[in-house]
C-alpha cells in the first residue's frame, strides 16, 4: 500500500533513465543518507546511544564503509563482467603500497591525490593482470588472478623499497590531511570513509546503468554474441579490469590510512580476496546494493555472533565461542546459498516486490 | 520464505544481546586479554592466557585483589590476526569502571597495529619481550613497555652464546649463521641487529624466510642443507617452531647447532618433533620451565578451588610462566600507580606511570614466589625494556635444561639503533620525544 508507484508518471526522458525511478526509493534512501551523514555525527558529539563509544565506529562502520567500497569493486570485476578474480587483496595491497610511497616520497601531494593516484596504480595493475582475460575464462581466469595474489604478496615483502626499509616489514600510515582538516577521531574517520563510498557508489552505479556497463553485461551474459553486437572484448573486459581495481586499490588505501594505521603486507593476503569474493557472491553478484549487504553480512555477522554469548551471560570458553561462529556463519552462508543462490540483493527485490502487492497478494 | 519468522529470531537476539549489559562494580579494576586458543598459533596462546588468566586469579583468591581492588578480567579471541586483534582491542579498552588497566596482545603485528591507537586512547601496551624493538626508548613510545627484553637483545644474547660454544667473540669471523624466520614484522625485527652483529664480528648472514603460518619449509631446509651455516638461528612461532625441527632432521642438520628464538622455545615447540627435537637449543627469556614457590600458590588457591585455566601437568611449562610474569609485571604496575594515585581502580594513563615507576627489587622478586624465574627489573623513562638478561636451555627430549649462566645483551651495539629507529618513527609521526630529565 505504502510502497506503490502507481500515479508517479514520468514526463521526460530524464526522470525515465533516474537512479531511482521510484518515489519511495527516492525519500528512503534520502532518509539513509541523512542519517548516516547528520545524525550519526551528531549523536557521536552528544555520545548518546552505542554512537557515543568509538567501538561502533572503529570496529564496525569504517570497516564495513571501506569493504563494500572493495566490494563494489570487484562486482564490477565480477557480478557485472563475469571475470572471476581471487586478486582482491593485492589491488587493495597496491592502493595501501602505492598511497603509502606517493605520500612519502612526495610529501607535497594532498593526500586525496595520493590515495586516488594510488587507485589508478592499482588500474594499471589491474589492466595488466586483465590481458590474460581475453584469452582465458572462467576458473581459469581465476587462477590467472591468483598470480596476481601471489605476486604482489610476495613484492611488498621482499622488495624493501616499497616499505621504505623498515627493518619489520611494517609501515605506518602519514597524518590524514585533507586540505587543512585533519581526521583524527573516530567519527571524522567515519565520515571520510563515507564520503569516498558514497561517491564511489554513485560513480559506480551510473557506470553500471550507462553504455559501457551494458557492454560488461553483454559480455558477461555471452561474450561472442556480444561481440557479433559490435561490442569489444578487449576494450569491455580490460575496462571492468581498471575500473575495478582503481576501486578497490582506492579502498585499499583507505583500509590502510583510515582503518588500520599501520599494516603488514598479511593484512593482504589471500584471505581478504576470498573475504571479498564471499561479499561479492553473498550480496549479490551485479548488484551495488548487494556489495553493502554483503559486506554486513560477512564482516559484522561473526563479529555479532562472537559478542552474544558473553553479552546473554552464558559461560562459553572464547574458544568455544570462536568456533561457534565459524560453524554457524559457514552453516549460514550454506543456507543462504541454497535458499537463495542470487544473494541478498536477490531477497531485497523479492521483498519490494511483495510490498508493491501487500496487502492484497495474488 | 518466511519473513515474519525471521524478524522475530533476529528481534530476540538483539534483545539479548541489550538486555545483556552487565552491571558494573565500582572496586574493580578491569584488565582485558587478547588471547588466541585457536588456529595455528594456538598451541604456543593457549599456554600463555592460561598463566595470564591464573595469575590474576591467584590475586583475587588470595589477598582479594591488588590491595582489595578486584580484578575483572574477560578473554577476546584473537586468532594472532591483526585486524581481529583490533576489533578486540575496540571492544574492551572501555569496559570496567576505568576502562582496560594494560594490554598484552601476544602479537607483533597486534603490538604494532595498537602502537598506533595506545596513545590517542591512553592505555599502555605490556609486551614483554615481543613488540617493536625499539620502542623501549620510553621517551618516543611513552605508552609502550617492552619487559625484559627485545627481539635485539634475543638476537645479541643468540651471538654472544654461539660466541662462546665457539670459544670466543674472534672465532665468529668467517663463520656462516642462518637466520631461518617467520616472514612478518615479528621475524623480520632482528634483522637489523644481526647485520650489524656481522658486520662487526665479520661472519656471514645468511636470510631464509618462512611464510606464515609455517607448515611448508621443505625448500628453506634445503637452503640450510646447501649452505652448511655453521649456526641456525629459529625465529619462529606455533606450528613454524616444530615444523623447522622436523625439517632439520630430514636434511640431517644438527639440532644442537640450532639456537631458537624464546618464541621458539617452549614444550610445543619440541613436543611434537620427539626425538628430533634431542639436543635443539633455544633462549629464555630470564624464565625457563619449572616451578616455584608462586606455582604452589596458584594450585592452592587456584586450582584447589576450581577455578584454574589450565590442565594441572601444564603450571611450569615455560609459555605459562611467561604468562604469569606478564601478569605479575601488571599487577606491581598497577600496585605501584596505586601508591601514587590511592587504592582504587585506575585508568590506563595512571598506570603508564605505575610500569615506568615500577621496581621489581630482588627481595620484591622473592615475596613474590619468582625468585629463580628472573632477574631485578626496573623500568624508567629512558628504558621501557627493565632489564637485558638471557640465559639458553636446550630440549633433551623429556625437558628443558639450563645449560649456561647469563647473558646480557651489548648496550653499546644495540642502543644506537634504537636511538636511530626510534628517532626515524618519531620524525615520521611527527613526535616530540619527551625530555626524560623532567620526568618524576
Amino acid at each position: 500500500m505504502l510502497y506503490r508507484e502507481a500515479g508517479q508518471f514520468k514526463t521526460s526522458y530524464a526522470g525515465d533513465m533516474a537512479i531511482f525511478p521510484i518515489r519511495q526509493d527516492r525519500i528512503g534512501l534520502a532518509i539513509l543518507l541523512a542519517f548516516a551523514f547528520v545524525v550519526v555525527p551528531l549523536l557521536a558529539y552528544f555520545e548518546i546511544g552505542p554512537f557515543g563509544h568509538d567501538y561502533i565506529f572503529k570496529a564496525i562502520l569504517i570497516p564495513f564503509l571501506i569493504l563494500s567500497l572493495a566490494a563494489i569493486g570487484l562486482n564490477i570485476l565480477t557480478g557485472y563482467c563475469g571475470q572471476i578474480s581471487l586478486g582482491g587483496g593485492a589491488f587493495m595491497a597496491i592502493g595501501a603500497y602505492a598511497a603509502y610511497n606517493f605520500s612519502l616520497r612526495i610529501p607535497e601531494l594532498p593526500l586525496l591525490f595520493s590515495i586516488l593516484l594510488s587507485g589508478g596504480m592499482a588500474a594499471f595493475v589491474g589492466i595488466l593482470f586483465g590481458i590474460p582475460s581475453l584469452r582465458i575464462k572462467g576458473l581459469y581466469l581465476a587462477v590467472a588472478t591468483l598470480a596476481a595474489q601471489f605476486f604482489f604478496d610476495w613484492l611488498f615483502l621482499r622488495v624493501p623499497w616499497f616499505t621504505n626499509y623498515t627493518p619489520s616489514g611494517s609501515v605506518n600510515a602519514p597524518e590524514l590531511n585533507f586540505f587543512g582538516w585533519v581526521v583524527n577521531t573516530p567519527a571524522e574517520r567515519y565520515m571520510l570513509a563515507l564520503m569516498f563510498v558514497t561517491v564511489f557508489a554513485v560513480i559506480a552505479k551510473n557506470l553500471t546503468r550507462g553504455n559501457i556497463g551494458r557492454q560488461w553485461m553483454a559480455i558477461r551474459d555471452m561474450d561472442i554474441a556480444a561481440e557479433l553486437m559490435g561490442i569489444r572484448p578487449l576494450y569491455a573486459k580490460l575496462s571492468a579490469f581498471a575500473i575495478s581495481s582503481f576501486f578497490i586499490g582506492v579502498a585499499g588505501a583507505l583500509w590502510a590510512f583510515v582503518h588500520l594505521g599501520s599494516w603488514e603486507p598479511l593484512t593482504f593476503n589471500i584471505e581478504r580476496s576470498f573475504q571479498l569474493l564471499f561479499m561479492v557472491i553473498i550480496g549479490g553478484l551485479g548488484s551495488i546494493l548487494g556489495c553493502f549487504l554483503g559486506a554486513a553480512f560477512i564482516l559484522i555477522l561473526p563479529i555479532f555472533l562472537d559478542q552474544v554469548p558473553h553479552a546473554m551471560g552464558v559461560p562459553l570458553s572464547v574458544e568455544t565461542v570462536s568456533h561457534l561462529v565459524y560453524i554457524i556463519t559457514g552453516a549460514l552462508i550454506c543456507f543462504l546459498l541454497i535458499v537463495e543462490p542470487h544473494g541478498f540483493a536477490r531477497l531485497w527485490a523479492i521483498a519490494k516486490e511483495k510490498l508493491r502487492l501487500w496487502p492484497f497478494p495474488y | 520464505m518466511d519473513f515474519k519468522k525471521w524478524s522475530l529470531a533476529a528481534a530476540a537476539v538483539l534483545a539479548g544481546t541489550a538486555f545483556g549489559l552487565p552491571a558494573q562494580a565500582q572496586n574493580e579494576q578491569f584488565l582485558p586479554a587478547l588471547v588466541y586458543r585457536t588456529g595455528p598459533y594456538a598451541p604456543n596462546g593457549i599456554p600463555f592466557a592460561n598463566g595470564v588468566a591464573d595469575y590474576w586469579n591467584l590475586i583475587n583468591e588470595r589477598d582479594g585483589g591488588i590491595n582489595g581492588v578486584k580484578i575483572v578480567f574477560e578473554e577476546c579471541e584473537t586468532g594472532y590476526a591483526t585486524d581481529k586483534g583490533v576489533e578486540c582491542y575496540e571492544r574492551l579498552k572501555g569496559k570496567g569502571p576505568t576502562g582496560a588497566g594494560y594490554f598484552s596482545p601476544l602479537s607483533t603485528g597486534i603490538t604494532f597495529a595498537l602502537t598506533e591507537k595506545a596513545p590517542g586512547d591512553k592505555i599502555p601496551l605490556l609486551t614483554g619481550g615481543y613488540g617493536r624493538a625499539d620502542s623501549r626508548d620510553g621517551s618516543v613510545f611513552t605508552w609502550n613497555f617492552i619487559a625484559m627484553g627485545t627481539y635485539w637483545t634475543a638476537a645479541d644474547v643468540a651471538i654472544q652464546h654461539i660466541a662462546k660454544e665457539l670459544g670466543g667473540m674472534d672465532k665468529l669471523k668467517g663463520k656462516k649463521i642462518a637466520l631461518v624466520y617467520h616472514d612478518s614484522p615479528y621475524g623480520k625485527e632482528p634483522i637489523p641487529l644481526l647485520q650489524k652483529r656481522s658486520q662487526l664480528n665479520g661472519f656471514e648472514l645468511l636470510l631464509i624466510p618462512v611464510t606464515h603460518p609455517g607448515v611448508e619449509q621443505k625448500s628453506q631446509w634445503l637452503q640450510v642443507r646447501q649452505n652448511r651455516p655453521d649456526y641456525v638461528i629459529l625465529w619462529g612461532w606455533g606450528v613454524m617452531n616444530s615444523t623447522a625441527i622436523k625439517e632439520a632432521a630430514a636434511v640431517a642438520y644438527p639440532r644442537d647447532k640450532i639456537i631458537g628464538g624464546w618464541w621458539s622455545g617452549a614444550e610445543p615447540d619440541v613436543a611434537p618433533a620427539g626425538d628430533q627435537a634431542k639436543g635443539y637449543k633455544a633462549l629464555m627469556m630470564q624464565h625457563g620451565a619449572g616451578r616455584y614457590p608462586v606455582h604452589d600458590e596458584i594450585e592452592k588457591y587456584v586450582y584447589a578451588r576450581g577455578k584454574g585455566a589450565a590442565k594441572p601437568e601444564e603450571i611450569g611449562h615455560v609459555l605459562y610462566n611467561r604468562g604469569i610474569i606478564n601478569s605479575m609485571i601488571g599487577v606491581e604496575a598497577i600496585r605501584t600507580a596505586q601508591e601514587k594515585f590511592g587504592t582504587r581502580p585506575l585508568t590506563g594513563e595512571e598506570i603508564r606511570w605505575g610500569f615506568e615507576n615500577l621496581n621489581l627489587t630482588a627481595e620484591r622478586i622473592k615475596e613474590l614466589g619468582f625468585e629463580g624465574m628472573m632477574r631485578p627489573l626496573k623500568f624508567s623513562c629512558e628504558d621501557h625494556e627493565g632489564a637485558r638478561f638471557a640465559r639458553i636451555h636446550q630440549w633433551d627430549g623429556k625437558q628443558w635444561n639450563v645449560i649456561s649462566d647469563w647473558y646480557e645483551a651489548d648496550d653499546s651495539i644495540i642502543l644506537p639503533i634504537v636511538k636511530e629507529t626510534a628517532a626515524g618513527y618519531a620524525k615520521e609521526k611527527g613526535i616530540t620525544p619527551r625530555d626524560c630529565s623532567k620526568e618524576g
